[in-house]
């Protein structure tokens, strides 16, 4: 017991305006889902009910892509683009003069800590807006031809490890670009999105610009295969990317999807080891590793991992564990029930398979769904920990000699999402760098995003890049491509 | 009696070599005149097998060349056709059944196709690579690389454009291919082959192979080891079935409309991002 | 001035309450080092029980870390028993994390019972990533040999909050057994009118003016 503890840092739930229901958000307007269904979404750190919010069957969906075709129709493609841009603008700060309220929001539905909402999810979502109001009338200098086309009515489907953050990933472009869109947010985070919803009434978007129908799986099926969207934006796991790559494949649909990843993070002998230690925890316990992205396998050279593992477990003993709702927490609740079953079932067969499961020790608390940051060390390439997603905060670690084997085993994966290097040597680092096969490498830092930085996988982690000037490609008219 | 010509057996093109098919199959060509042409290749699974072996070996050699080396092999190519067009003008004229005026016009933009892209090697991360001005104290930037493997459906007519205009584009990017020869007109893409062999490209970096699209097709769609496929001679039907085949590793399947385009080459690379820190 | 702090201290009570001298030619350590010794020696016979010396920054930013190392343990040696060494390496002269690393590692290795981080002449001083980087040094250096060494940083911390942040670094650094005054120390004087101000908010629940707290 020492004279030092923290006090609680409590986060007041009292901004959060939550709605005892929602409806759907079609055609500028919340409306009842035709069928009158809802379903509920609580809080993962209590289980409490946070609201009930509206189940869009297929005729809602279709509903939607109506409104969003009638918009892009007769207002949207005919609207100059400088005035599109200036409704992404409003958008944009708007939602930082509500950036409290949606980061609590954020929170409470997802599970997150609020640092991260506060400091990471919310910041980065408006600068999103405000990064492609500035493309809306520039499109002709994107280096996509003199007179880029939109594509026209776009279904966009996100997952629930950053709900606001992902919706402006995919909102902000297709608007950008002239497109109006249909989307549907994951069936555990709906609230932020019908917050923004609201926003999108304050900024006085045309009505049916922007369409919210919520749901679960289903919903998202019947968007994907609704006749009159002309693509699909879809972030989730690997497995539903390629599902929804076989629907379309007899459409005249485009796609682009951003899928799973079991990174790859490289630490070098000549690594500045505090800072890799640092960057290995942010890696795979920022956001509880629900992150496509996360650093998930960590790959030590031989004759630094002792001391790399002893700083590291040092570490991973002052993180805090507990109420998202408190600014001290650092590892927050995991987002479900499912999604714990799978982080435990997974993990279980690290200890089936061999490898040396350790975590600091952490009170979990009662209620809600948890698990302690977990590391796995003498894991091999063959080992399931090693090979499969597991989105949560668990760690496997191997080791490499050569820098060759480095990458050998970095690029043996069916993913290629993003990978790290910790290695003080420029020459070193930018020979990785290329030989990483990774949409995304991150040397010497890791988890940082922007709206100016194209974020995308090679191989089974997904088609395109969303950010940047490259993320306009995936909702402008190809001017080389056919679709039959 | 004039010297009888000695005709050329139409072999497949694997690994810088011209082995026939594993299979020993061929099957007849007629000219437009409907006179016998030649026997090509029959090509099997196993030789689509072995192409894609060649192709995934030779790839990262000749992505890791120079740009620069690159552009000029493509250019060689240009060269080395140039010196045979009249073997390529006589030998789609007799296919086609087009005039020699027609036939020369396509093996001038053939060969200027060649010459086009190769002068894009060069250039593709200027044009589309970039320095991303993120908010904090981060060098960060994206750059193109070659996407791997990539399996071109040459177009039929023109017969020797139609092959070209999707090989060049994916070999610029630095990818390997495997070009899969019209069915019904496939002998400009072997002689192309042959100008392939005498220009300094790496073995294994181009394949090239002539038969049945339809029994081909399946082998190619679910073969893991292809990245890419640029469908230019598939019907609507052959390239859904290989879109849903293909999802099954998330093949990068593109159609492309006639004519040159930096987007033809840029369809088959992936974008990098990579971030450094600033700072002492 | 030791010899004046000694008696008026012992006259009112305090005479557990150690003495710190600075020394070595502080703050600017241009002098020969036979100078430095004697304004050491003659620190210590005043009754100095806490020596302050700066580093040569000139030597170590030349290179010749050798004269840095030795200067260190020769002042150490005079030292002796009797008073405990603080060695200032005066971070913002030495500018990157590297050399400050550096620096603590060499003032250790050389009979340091404390790094410090400034002289308070030179700004930026006792920043929050340099403490951090002064704190990894002390804990990697207890690791290697189980010896604790002391760290104070001194100068640009004028508020409570400020203070507070420091106390998390070590705690999260070097460990809750650097927290006592044996092992940590700010060295800081508007702080503590700060500090007061803090205790009475705390005490009376408003807001406080530097008017009601004396400045010495």
């Amino acid at each position: 017991m020492s004279d030092f503890e923290y006090a609680n840092a409590p986060e007041s739930k009292a901004i959060a305006n939550i709605a005892p229901n929602y409806g759907l958000f079609i055609g500028g307007k919340f409306v009842d889902p035709k069928k009158g269904k809802s379903f509920s979404t609580i809080n993962p750190a209590t289980e409490e009910l946070l609201s009930k919010v509206g189940y869009g069957d297929k005729s809602d969906i279709d509903a939607a892509v109506r409104s969003a075709r009638a918009a892009y129709t007769k207002i949207w493609s005919k609207m100059p683009a400088k005035e599109r841009g200036k409704y992404l603008y409003r958008i944009a700060r708007i939602m930082q003069e509500r950036a409290r309220e949606f980061a609590v929001v954020e929170t409470l539905d997802n599970g997150k800590p609020i640092r991260e909402s506060r400091d990471t999810d919310i910041p980065l979502a408006a600068a999103h807006f405000f990064y492609h109001a500035g493309w809306a009338d520039k499109l002709e200098y994107a280096g996509f031809g003199s007179k880029p086309k939109p594509l026209g009515v776009v279904g966009q489907i996100i997952p629930w490890n950053f709900p606001l953050l992902m919706l402006a990933w995919k909102i902000a472009p297709a608007l950008a670009a002239g497109n109006t869109v249909v989307l549907k947010p994951a069936e555990t985070t709906p609230l932020t999105a019908l917050l923004f919803a609201e926003v999108c009434q304050q900024a006085g978007l045309p009505d049916g610009v922007v369409n919210i129908v919520t749901g679960d799986g289903i919903t998202g099926a019947a968007l994907v295969n609704h006749p009159d969207i002309n693509k699909v934006a879809f972030t989730g796991s690997t497995e539903v990317g390629k599902a929804i790559a076989r629907s379309i494949s007899a459409t005249k649909k485009s796609a682009t999807l951003e899928l799973g990843g079991k990174a790859a993070n490289l630490v070098f002998e000549d690594a500045a080891i505090d800072e890799a230690v640092e960057g290995i925890i942010n890696g795979i316990f920022f956001n509880q590793g629900h992150v496509c992205c996360a650093g998930s396998r960590l790959i030590i050279q031989e004759n630094v991992a002792d001391e790399v593992l002893e700083k590291l477990k040092k570490r991973m003993s002052l993180i805090r564990v507990g109420d998202p709702m408190d600014k001290n927490t650092d590892l927050g609740a995991i987002n479900s029930k499912e999604q714990l079953n799978k982080i435990e079932e997974i993990s279980k067969t690290g200890d089936a398979e061999g490898a040396n499961r350790w975590s600091p020790d952490v009170k979990l608390p009662t209620k809600g769904f948890w698990y302690p940051p977990t590391i796995f060390t003498g894991v091999t390439q063959s080992h399931r920990i090693a090979r499969e997603e597991i989105f949560g905060p668990v760690l496997s670690v191997l080791t490499f000699r050569t820098p060759s084997e480095a990458i050998e085993k970095a690029n043996n994966t069916m993913y290629g999402l993003s990978a790290g290097i910790w290695s003080d040597k420029g020459a070193k680092v930018l020979w990785a760098a290329k030989q990483l096969k990774a949409g995304v490498i991150w040397s010497n830092t890791f988890n940082k995003f922007d709206p100016a930085s194209p974020f995308g996988g090679y191989k089974e982690s997904g088609w395109g890049r969303e950010g940047g000037r490259h993320g306009l490609a995936g909702y402008l008219a190809s001017e080389a491509k056919v679709n039959k | 009696m004039s010297s009888l010509d000695v005709n050329k057996t139409y072999k497949l093109f694997i690994g810088g070599a011209f082995p026939r098919s594993e299979s020993g199959r061929v099957y007849e060509i007629k000219g437009a005149n409907k006179k016998f042409l030649a026997n090509p290749a029959l090509a099997s699974r196993k030789d689509l097998r072995d192409a894609v072996v060649a192709a995934k070996s030779a790839q990262s050699g000749w992505a890791n060349a120079t740009a620069f080396n690159r552009g000029q092999i493509l250019y060689r190519i240009a060269e080395i056709m140039q010196g045979r067009s009249e073997q390529f003008v006589e030998e789609i004229c007799a296919l086609e059944g087009i005039t020699t005026k027609a036939a020369k016009l396509q093996v001038v933009e053939a060969i200027d196709t060649w010459v086009w892209y190769s002068g894009w090697c060069d250039k593709l991360s200027s044009v589309s690579g970039s320095q991303n001005q993120v908010s904090g104290p981060f060098y960060n930037f994206t750059t193109p690389e070659a996407l791997g493997v990539i399996a071109l459906f040459a177009e039929g007519k023109p017969s020797l454009l139609g092959a070209v205009r999707t090989l060049a584009p994916a070999l610029a990017g630095g990818n390997s291919a495997i070009l899969i020869a019209s069915e019904s007109f496939p002998l400009p893409a072997i002689t192309l082959g042959e100008v392939i062999a005498t220009s300094d490209v790496p073995g294994g970096v181009v394949n090239i192979l002539t038969g049945k699209t339809s029994e081909l097709l399946p082998w190619i769609g679910s073969h893991m080891e292809i990245d890419g496929v640029d469908v230019a001679g598939l019907n609507k039907k052959q390239e859904d079935e290989i879109k849903l085949v293909g999802a099954d590793n998330l093949k990068r399947i593109s159609r492309f409309a006639p004519g040159n385009h930096p987007e033809r080459i840029l369809s088959f690379m992936e974008h990098k991002t990579i971030w450094h820190p600033i700072g002492i | 001035m030791v010899n004046i702090a000694r008696t008026e201290l012992d006259r009112i009570g305090g005479k557990s309450l150690p003495v710190a001298a600075v020394a070595t030619a502080f703050p600017s350590g241009r002098a020969s080092l036979a100078v430095k010794k004697i304004d050491t020696q003659d620190a210590i016979d005043a009754g100095a029980n806490e020596i302050d010396m700066v580093i040569d920054r000139g030597a170590f930013l030349s290179g010749r870390i050798y004269d840095v190392f030795e200067e260190i343990r020769v002042i150490k040696e005079i030292c002796g028993k009797k008073a405990h060494l603080k060695v200032i390496l005066e971070t913002g002269e030495l500018v990157t994390y590297d050399n400050v690393r550096k620096a603590s590692y060499l003032a250790m290795i050389a009979g340091a019972d404390f790094i410090k981080t400034s002289t308070g002449k030179v700004a930026p001083a006792a920043t929050a990533p340099v403490v951090l980087v002064m704190l990894e040094a002390v804990r990697d250096y207890f690791t290697l040999t189980g010896e604790k060494i002391g760290v104070k940083p001194a100068g640009g911390i004028r508020t409570t909050k400020d203070a507070i942040k420091q106390l998390v670094l070590v705690k999260e650094t070097a460990g809750e057994q650097w927290l006592t005054p044996e092992l940590f120390r700010i060295g800081a004087s508007a702080l503590l009118n700060d500090l007061l101000m803090q205790r009475m908010k705390l005490r009376t629940g408003h807001y406080a003016s530097a008017n009601y707290v004396t400045v010495d």
